[in-house]
């Protein structure tokens, strides 16, 4: 993955609109944050797989970053976001890694189903 | 001496920190070791330091990781459930416990190692140990392995008492830092530090490194 450049993510975002796509979107601090630190209140939740046709959608922020997406009945919504690419099957990837680089948060957008 | 020994854990490295040791300890006296990994820890927050993998790409990485891992360790039989990480406790637990009985059928280990239910951290962890205690229950008493169970849970030794099965394994430290070393996208942040801390001979890191404890599971 590479840094976000927000031009680019906003290219596609705006080439994707209107596009039947399957999503992944995921936040998570790890089941261990409890465990380390037991004043720690983990959270986390993740969807793999939901359809989704955006009607129009935005990123913004200076880094990391926010996505939004409009749907016709709702909203999808993803802050912390730091690296992305599209990879070999045309699937874009954006994950936010904190400083140890570990995995906070994912949203990914394809228009095949991600395997289960 | 063991006949054969059955691992069973959810995620690829969690046969590396508690217990390569152990297993080292059966493969090298020639006990045939049989492993199920029940995912490929596809949800994994560590990503390789530097960055190596996204969480596509993950599985693939940490499956071929996973494979070196039991070369290192002489274990010759990998099952893979193809369960995905986090979703064990929510999957068809009958369904899950009946794998696990065919494969404890087929293989009639005298010896099965797993996570000890209700202390062992990760829902995963606990799910796995509670479908594994399931099946081998499901075999007549007098017939069933013993199974040597992992806890690690704050406070877990106030309930469960001492561990009653205490490992020396400082004969394999070596081959099972290469094993932990092996799961480099979950581990590449922290082997420089913790082979140095080994070395220094830092008390924690050695301990982690030559002592394997396990609770026998009351059936």
């Amino acid at each position: 993955m590479k840094p976000i450049d927000p031009q680019l993510v906003q290219e596609k975002l705006t080439e994707l609109a209107g596009t039947s796509l399957y999503i992944h979107l995921e936040t998570t601090n790890g089941a261990y944050a409890s465990h380390k630190n037991q004043s720690f209140f983990s959270a986390g939740a993740f969807i793999r797989n939901v359809q989704l046709n955006f009607l129009q959608g935005k990123i913004t922020g200076k880094g990391p970053y926010r996505i939004g997406l409009e749907t016709e009945l709702g909203w999808l919504y993803a802050e912390g976001l730091t690296e992305w690419e599209t990879d070999e099957m045309n699937r874009v990837l954006l994950a936010g890694h904190d400083a140890d680089g570990k995995l906070a948060i994912a949203l990914e957008l394809s228009e095949k189903p991600f395997p289960k | 001496m063991e006949n054969h020994v059955l691992v069973i854990f959810p995620h690829p490295d969690d046969e590396a920190f508690g217990v390569a040791g152990t297993i080292l300890s059966h493969t090298r006296a020639g006990t045939p070791v049989t492993y199920v990994c029940l995912t490929l820890g596809e949800m994994g927050r560590n990503m390789g330091r530097p960055i190596i993998a996204n969480r596509e790409t993950l599985p693939e990485i940490r499956k071929l990781e996973l494979t070196e891992a039991c070369r290192l360790l002489g274990v010759e039989d990998l099952r893979r459930f193809g369960m995905r990480d986090k979703t064990v406790e929510f999957a068809d637990q009958e369904a899950l416990q009946s794998r696990l009985f065919d494969v404890i059928e087929e293989v009639n280990p005298s010896l099965v190692i797993t996570f000890y239910p209700g202390y062992a951290v990760h829902p995963d962890h606990d799910a796995t140990g509670a479908a594994v205690v399931q099946a081998v229950k499901r075999l007549p008493e007098g017939e069933r392995p013993k199974i040597h169970a992992i806890a690690f849970a704050q406070g877990c030794e106030d309930v469960l008492g001492e561990p009653d099965i205490v490992h020396d394994v400082s004969d394999f430290a070596d081959q099972k830092m290469k094993v932990i070393e092996a799961h480099a996208s979950q581990t590449s942040g922290v082997i420089d530090t913790m082979k140095k801390q080994f070395l220094e001979e830092d008390e924690t890191v050695r301990d982690r490194m030559i002592v394997e404890r396990f609770w026998t599971f009351p059936l």
